[in-house]
């Protein structure tokens, strides 16, 4: 832990992260509270206090339970596609940057394809055709991020491919799949290790805009984003702030400490450092 | 000469790429867009049939992607489904007030950014680096449409300064002071949005330069700080500066498109919100496809200038 995030603030970025983590896998269970059900004895937007922590929203579930099972969601979205990136991204960097040629071409061509699209827009598109649920989220915001990933596997690759120890491993009667995978892969990741944290930020704060916007995640399926959608509204904007800064906090906290973790590993993972 | 040649013509399957898919993505939804035109009626095998036809759905796949390039190519892209008038012509109306926004919000990054990266580099130990490296860090993590419910909530609800939404009040459309405070606020988002790139991205590029052997020459000969950083460090900083803007501007419209949304700004990221949710698909994927398009000629643009200017740049390699 200590040497691969140097500073107090990755350190402190990560300890929030495993508490937030905590917090939507165990709270929920202490809580009993749930999500989805309406209190009719507490009504539509009961203010925070009682039973209800945070209050009720529109139809009277309780605010808390749900910022618990939205964050569950916006963090499964977040992880879960960055690492889709990554397991797309990596592959296809290692082959342009090690094949070169047509692969190389091609699979470039691919990336200022996809990065000509504003990443939002492309997502926004995808999810209106295919619909709104949380794999077609994972899968489209995952399956369109993986250029950023290819582009630093690739130049590590062609820097790395010329090394003594490539031709070496050649030498001694290495395939390209044992050279690929045994000598070139382990020197190329830590850089995609420290861009992963941002991948999985940006995902979230993507997720959590189209939710926001009622084009993402719809209710009853609730997401820090989409809890927020109420404040729409004038009156929930100005009268009740507890039912949506506390999901934009979370959100704002969540993506910074994302931010530290990976600058950290930045720091961490080069083996340069003084 | 020929080299120029060659990173002009590499744009050529780029284009075909973004075309192909929007092509693509646009034929995932025919079924829909059949249901979405006979919506509110009962719309039977035989009108569907009619409906396809003359959409075209009846051709073959690749001379129905000629036929929308064709179209593409000559400014056609189609009708509204849900307005009925030419997706061009919408566009074309909701230009003006996008780049209005988009281009306030990055110039006022620019403006404060950029001497903000410079004093950062500049002075490490400073207080300026502290507050760059805050700024930096707030601007990825805050999501532009909670910064624009905030700044709502506060200038125009609880302080009541600015106006929250449109571009002008009902009654006076034309003036300029009145469309300057609509564009307060959200343009006000979008440079908060994109100013944690442009600062780090002017300190690491001028980082770079100072930590160089030229740099280090120049100070020995007794060369003043200021004419260190300014006329040796900051001009070489400059084109990489200049190049990652650029290659951000995908992301600085995406940001705006929600700020956009938020505080009802007539412009594309409107546009394209109100016809995901009335599934209007040719103004969907117009207004994708003129963005995407937009974006590639200007970094293609943007790459032809950079290497014209630098001779030191290398040709090959560079994707």
């Amino acid at each position: 832990m200590k040497g691969l995030l140097p500073d107090r603030r990755s350190q402190a970025g990560a300890v929030f992260l495993l508490a937030m983590l905590a917090a939507v896998l165990l709270l929920p269970l202490l809580l009993g509270q749930d999500p989805n059900l309406t209190d009719r004895g507490a009504g539509f937007w009961a203010p925070p206090g009682g039973e209800h922590l945070l209050g009720t929203d529109e139809v009277g579930r309780d605010i808390l339970a749900r910022l618990l099972y939205g964050g569950r969601i916006s963090l499964l979205v977040g992880f879960a596609s960055a690492a889709l990136s990554a397991l797309i991204g990596i592959p296809l960097g290692l082959l342009a940057g090690y094949k070169g040629r047509g692969w190389e071409f091609w699979i470039m061509r691919g990336c200022d394809v996809i990065q000509a699209f504003p990443n939002l827009i492309l997502v926004l598109c995808l999810v209106s055709l295919l619909g709104p649920s949380v794999w077609n989220l994972i899968l489209v915001m995952g399956g369109f991020g993986w250029p950023s990933i290819a582009r630093l596997v690739y130049g590590s690759t062609l820097a790395v491919k010329g090394r003594a120890y490539v031709e070496a491993a050649r030498a001694l009667g290495a395939s390209d799949g044992e050279i690929l995978l045994r000598t070139i892969l382990p020197n190329v990741v830590a850089p995609v290790w420290a861009s992963l944290p941002m991948k999985v930020g940006r995902a979230i704060l993507w997720e959590s805009s189209l939710s926001f916007l009622g084009v993402g995640l719809r209710t009853p399926q609730a997401s820090w984003g989409n809890l927020m959608n109420g404040a729409l509204e004038l009156a929930t904007l100005t009268g009740r702030p507890w039912a949506w800064v506390p999901p934009g906090l979370c959100i704002v906290g969540t993506v910074l400490a994302l931010l530290l973790v990976g600058e950290g590993l930045r720091k961490g993972l080069n083996p340069r450092r003084a | 000469m020929k080299q120029l040649t060659r990173r002009s013509l590499s744009a050529i399957p780029v284009f075909f790429g973004i075309t192909l898919l929007v092509f693509f993505m646009m034929n995932m939804a025919p079924a829909t867009i059949a249901d979405a035109a006979g919506a509110g009626e009962a719309s039977s095998a035989a009108m569907r049939t009619a409906l396809e036809a003359e959409l075209g759905f009846d051709k073959p796949l690749p001379l129905r992607y000629l036929s929308w390039l064709g179209d593409l190519l000559r400014g056609d892209l189609g009708t509204s489904y849900r307005t009925g008038q030419s997706v061009s012509g919408m566009i074309a109306q909701r230009m003006g007030p996008s780049l209005l926004l988009t281009g306030t919000g990055v110039l006022a990054a620019v403006v404060l950014g950029v001497p903000l990266g410079i004093l950062a580099a500049w002075k490490p130990g400073s207080g300026w680096k502290r507050l760059a490296g805050g700024l930096t860090l707030f601007s990825f993590s805050a999501p532009g449409f909670f910064l624009s419910l905030l700044s709502i909530d506060l200038f125009s609800v609880k302080l009541g300064w600015l106006p929250a939404a449109g571009m002008y009040s009902a009654g006076v459309s034309g003036s300029g002071s009145d469309l300057l405070r609509h564009l307060l606020l959200p343009a006000g988002v979008v440079c908060l949005g994109s100013l944690g790139n442009l600062i780090r991205q002017t300190q690491s590029a001028l980082g770079e330069v100072l930590s160089e052997d030229y740099i280090r020459t120049a100070r020995a000969k007794g060369l003043g700080e200021g004419a260190v950083v300014w006329k040796h460090g900051f001009r070489s900083a400059l084109i990489p500066v200049l190049t990652t803007v650029l290659n951000h501007i995908p992301h600085f419209i995406g940001g705006s498109m929600v700020v956009e949304r938020i505080f009802g700004w007539p412009g594309m990221g409107s546009l394209l919100f109100t016809s995901v949710n009335s599934r209007d698909y040719t103004v969907i994927m117009g207004v994708t496809v003129v963005v995407a398009l937009a974006v590639l000629g200007m970094s293609l643009l943007m790459d032809l200038v950079y290497r014209l200017v630098d001779p030191a740049v290398t040709w090959g390699g560079v994707p």
